[in-house]
């Protein structure tokens, strides 16, 4: 478990704000005035029951959705929108629900894809494989390999992602977005589909990455254990409305939480 | 007794030699971030000093004991010869020991001291540390995860590094004095303390002092020839007696190269990337490798399938004559370099072993089809027989007289003999100094004039002149009508089969043998995926009936061959059953180095043995598992039990019983 209080004060100024976010599909309203903000150094849960819009949420967050209206302030800069370039060269990275992996590449080239922004020389120094390329070449690969020390997938390394088991791939996953060395990290469900050991395992990593990268994190993940030991702050949607944000264990009693994830019949019991 | 010119009979003094000798020459190598770093003998004495000056600084002297707790790393292995400097004893423990293991051990050496490799080792330490009083100080190589812990006892292995440069940068008498402290050790010294796990009760601490290892070390090198431009990969656990002296004392007496892995899942890929020249490895390794082979292989297609199948057929006949340089007609020979060029040497690439000019066996008997299967490939693989308080060699095989039932004869400088009850015993320069604060079981293992009790039952093989080990000495029994039943034997002789891979056989003061059986994962799930079995668990794979039908064939297999054997034959197996679970050192039931732990076995099995023997079809069994983070659950199961048909004698024993 983390000290809460502690943490509470190490943690910096906002670094994403959303206000009043509107999104629709059709009459279909995903996200209906949504506002919340991620401050800096933080890991920041949003959980919600199926359908409450939590991906809907990360997609408009790195512009794979334009809301209707609202506003995104991003690291001071505010937007009514954003797009996925924008949000990479600002310095967002993410992972998806379901897998977005070269599955033909290797462990290696699949993270050292993440380093694409990162690599400025152009084609032709690229052929050459001399001077400045060669040495932005090298360096790309010595941060590579310090993620693949970090999440300990060395066994793994040359070995094409389609061929491993869906933990490994996930964490390849995880690799390929830190490979971006961003500042704001989304993760979309890092532990579905996993077992109580890979689990764990993730839990240890994303806590890690906070620690030692001090890389801000908005994760989306249904695990409630999972939620309480790993965030800060934890924001809950339910039908694309905001219900609660507040510290986990605030969250855990709140009665609008209980009343969607349990029913009305659960409201007031322990 | 030979002797040591005392010059060189302590390991920090070797690595002065060394350093001087082989300065420019690779001591060790790590990959590191997907590069092999390497240290020669020169850098290698500057980490170390620097190191030892910063534990001297910290307050560890002379006597003191230290631990060292984690995977193979240079840096480990450079903090027991940092230690030794000062005339500390380094006390080794086994990284995957649950945490109350390792309290024990460190609270009965009382270390004052201990290097670890990262985070998950200083919390297990911080644990238990209410148990250690004498504990003042933890040194961790990896910071990874150890930022926000409390510094005050806590300190990462550069730091005391810096520690000790900038001690002798500032005081140019310093090196002088350390160099001195070295001289001052002899080698009749306390150099280590390992504990070994023992099968049965608490674990022994082996004293053993710089001559034991550095003799033993010398004697095995020259047996097989070894010098400093050998390679080896460092993969055993660092508390394992064959570690320290294969890795460690070996390294140091021939100014050999030793190797530590990226992590231990990519030991097979980092050994084809160095290609070791000499290796030392439990049967288990060479198991795995050829399990994983012949599954490999059986998803193979068809014309690389059948081209593998007729090569080690050919390999089997053949090989083994060409290794040991017999005659051999030259058809065979010709056909042998083909299946070397396509089939031998591209597998032994493929593990890493081209290079290997000579392999050990050890720790346990090793199948004879296995041996062999290795050995008609060209691995010049050999057994021997030795134990941590011999400092490892006590009996070993020499090139060209290599046979898969015995363990070879006496190490040069061991004298061996047979008790008068049929247990071996030896006496050599290795043998050990006696166990930590423990004189009572030391005399009951170590005789006045020098001899040490092995436990180990054996004989001398009147064909070949080596020795034969069959057993325990206290795990040989008799059954109820006087037949000797020795467990072990038999449990070897169904663990040759890939798909079975522990095995337990009952029977001491019974009416007959039967045999609890732990099925192999990797290659009874490949035999699954293949026979369309389904399955969800182990559990569910071992209570498979048709599972049940392969296991019954094998057993049947081991009753054939028993009945041929005169003294075994009444001793066959007529029922048995497939554990619900993986027997496992954590819940006690292997020993660290994986192996049985009988009398604790059958104790908490206690409910099956009896279902043996009282003529129960299936039997109930719950049993409590530790998983590795220390917490206990339960696994319950119902168990079917069968029953076989022994087979009759074979002639010749009858004619003997008659």
């Amino acid at each position: 478990m983390r000290a809460p209080s502690s943490r509470e004060a190490a943690l910096g100024e906002v670094v994403l704000a959303v206000e009043d976010v509107l999104l629709t599909f059709g009459g279909v309203r995903a996200l209906a005035g949504v506002s919340f903000d991620i401050r800096k150094g933080e890991i920041r849960a949003i959980i919600g029951p199926n359908g409450a819009g939590k991906t809907s949420m990360l997609n408009v967050v790195n512009g794979f959705y334009q809301p209707d209206s609202g506003r995104i302030t991003f690291k001071g800069e505010v937007r009514r929108s954003m797009r996925p370039y924008m949000a990479a060269h600002g310095g967002i990275a993410r992972t998806f629900q379901n897998l977005a992996l070269f599955r033909g590449m290797t462990t290696l080239d699949n993270i050292l894809a993440g380093r694409t922004l990162k690599m400025h020389r152009g084609f032709f120094w690229q052929l050459l494989r001399y001077g400045p390329a060669m040495r932005e070449e090298v360096e790309n690969r010595r941060r590579v390999e310090e993620i693949i020390d970090f999440l300990e997938i060395a066994a793994i390394r040359k070995i094409p992602v389609g061929r491993l088991p869906y933990g490994l791939q996930k964490r390849v996953e995880l690799g390929r977005a830190l490979a971006m060395e961003p500042d704001l990290l989304l993760l979309d469900e890092p532990m579905a589909g996993m077992n109580l050991e890979e689990k764990e395992d993730m839990s240890r990593f994303i806590i890690d990455v906070n620690q030692q990268y001090g890389t801000t994190i908005a994760l989306i993940e249904h695990d409630m254990g999972v939620v309480m030991d790993l965030s800060d702050r934890v924001v809950v949607l339910d039908y694309g409305r905001k219900i609660a944000d507040a510290a986990p264990e605030d969250v855990k009693r709140d009665k609008n939480v209980i009343r969607a994830y349990l029913g009305e019949a659960y409201v007031g019991q322990d | 007794m030979p002797s040591i010119e005392p010059s060189l009979d302590t390991l920090p003094k070797l690595l002065l030699h060394n350093a001087r000798v082989f300065g420019d020459r690779t001591a060790m190598r790590q990959k590191d971030l997907g590069i092999w770093q390497a240290w020669t003998w020169a850098q290698m004495l500057e980490e170390i000093r620097a190191f030892s000056v910063g534990l001297a600084e910290l307050g560890l002297k002379r006597g003191d004991k230290f631990t060292i707790i984690g995977a193979n790393r240079p840096r480990l292995y450079w903090a027991m010869c940092a230690g030794q400097a000062l005339g500390a004893v380094p006390v080794p423990v086994y990284a995957d020991a649950v945490a109350d293991e390792m309290a024990f051990v460190l609270a009965h050496a009382e270390v004052m001291l201990g290097v670890v490799e990262d985070q998950e080792q200083v919390d297990k330490v911080i644990a238990v540390s209410e148990r250690l009083p004498h504990l003042h100080q933890l040194i961790y190589d990896e910071p990874r995860g150890l930022k926000d812990y409390d510094h005050s006892r806590l300190m990462a292995f550069s730091d005391v590094q810096s520690i000790g440069r900038k001690k002798l940068a500032a005081d140019p008498d310093c090196q002088r004095r350390w160099e001195a402290g070295i001289a001052a050790g002899k080698g009749s010294d306390l150099s280590v303390i390992l504990y070994t796990s023992g099968t049965t009760g608490r674990s022994k601490g082996v004293m053993l002092t710089f001559a034991n290892t550095i003799i033993s070390a010398r004697n095995a090198n020259a047996f097989d020839h070894l010098d400093e431009n050998e390679e080896v990969i460092a993969y055993l656990p660092l508390a394992w007696v064959g570690d320290y002296i294969f890795s460690y004392v070996q390294a140091y007496t021939a100014g050999y190269c030793v190797n530590c892995p990226e992590t231990p899942d990519t030991v097979v890929a980092d050994r084809r990337e160095i290609g070791t020249t000499y290796a030392f490895a439990p049967p288990r390794v060479y198991e795995n490798v050829l399990t994983l082979t012949t599954v490999r292989m059986a998803d193979a297609g068809v014309v690389k399938r059948k081209m593998f199948e007729f090569f080690i057929a050919h390999a089997g006949r053949w090989g083994e004559k060409i290794l040991d340089g017999a005659k051999v007609p030259l058809g065979a020979r010709f056909l042998y370099a083909i299946g070397n060029m396509f089939v031998y040497g591209p597998l032994m690439n493929q593990f890493g072993l081209s290079r290997l000019r000579v392999a050990y066996t050890a720790g346990e008997a090793i199948g004879p089809e296995i041996f062999r299967f290795w050995r008609g490939m060209g691995l010049n693989l050999k057994q021997l027989y030795g134990q941590t308080e011999a400092s490892v060699y006590v009996t070993a095989q020499p090139d060209g007289q290599i046979y898969a039932e015995t363990v070879g004869e006496a190490s040069p400088d061991v004298e061996i003999k047979i008790s008068d009850g049929g247990e071996v015993m030896f006496r050599s320069p290795g043998v050990f100094a006696g166990y930590y604060k423990d004189p009572e079981r030391t005399a009951e293992v170590l005789t006045a004039d020098g001899w040490v009790h092995t436990g180990d039952a054996g004989f001398f093989d009147p064909k070949t002149g080596q020795l034969r080990i069959i057993d325990r000495a206290k795990d040989v029994g008799r059954l109820k009508d006087g037949t000797v039943f020795a467990p072990k034997y038999i449990e070897n002789k169904l663990k040759f089969f890939p798909n079975i891979r522990e095995a337990v056989a009952v029977g001491a003061g019974r009416d007959f043998v039967c045999a609890m059986i732990n099925i192999d994962l990797t290659a009874v799930g490949s035999w699954a995926e293949r026979n369309n079995v389904a399955y969800a668990s182990y559990q569910e794979l071992a209570a498979n009936p048709r599972v049940y039908d392969m296991i019954a064939g094998h057993v049947d297999e081991v009753n054939k061959s028993l009945a041929g054997e005169d003294i075994m034959s009444g001793a066959q197996i007529k029922r048995f059953l497939i554990l619900h679970k993986e027997l496992d050192p954590d819940d006690g039931e292997l020993t660290r180095t994986q192996k049985l732990r009988r009398g604790h076995i059958i104790d908490r099995y206690a409910p099956l043995v009896e279902a043996f023997y009282n003529g129960a079809t299936e039997a109930k069994i719950a049993t409590e598992v530790t998983f590795e983070d220390g917490h206990k659950g339960v696994i319950a199961a119902r168990l079917a039990i069968r029953d076989l048909k022994p087979y009759p004698a074979s002639a010749a024993a009858m004619e003997r019983a008659a």
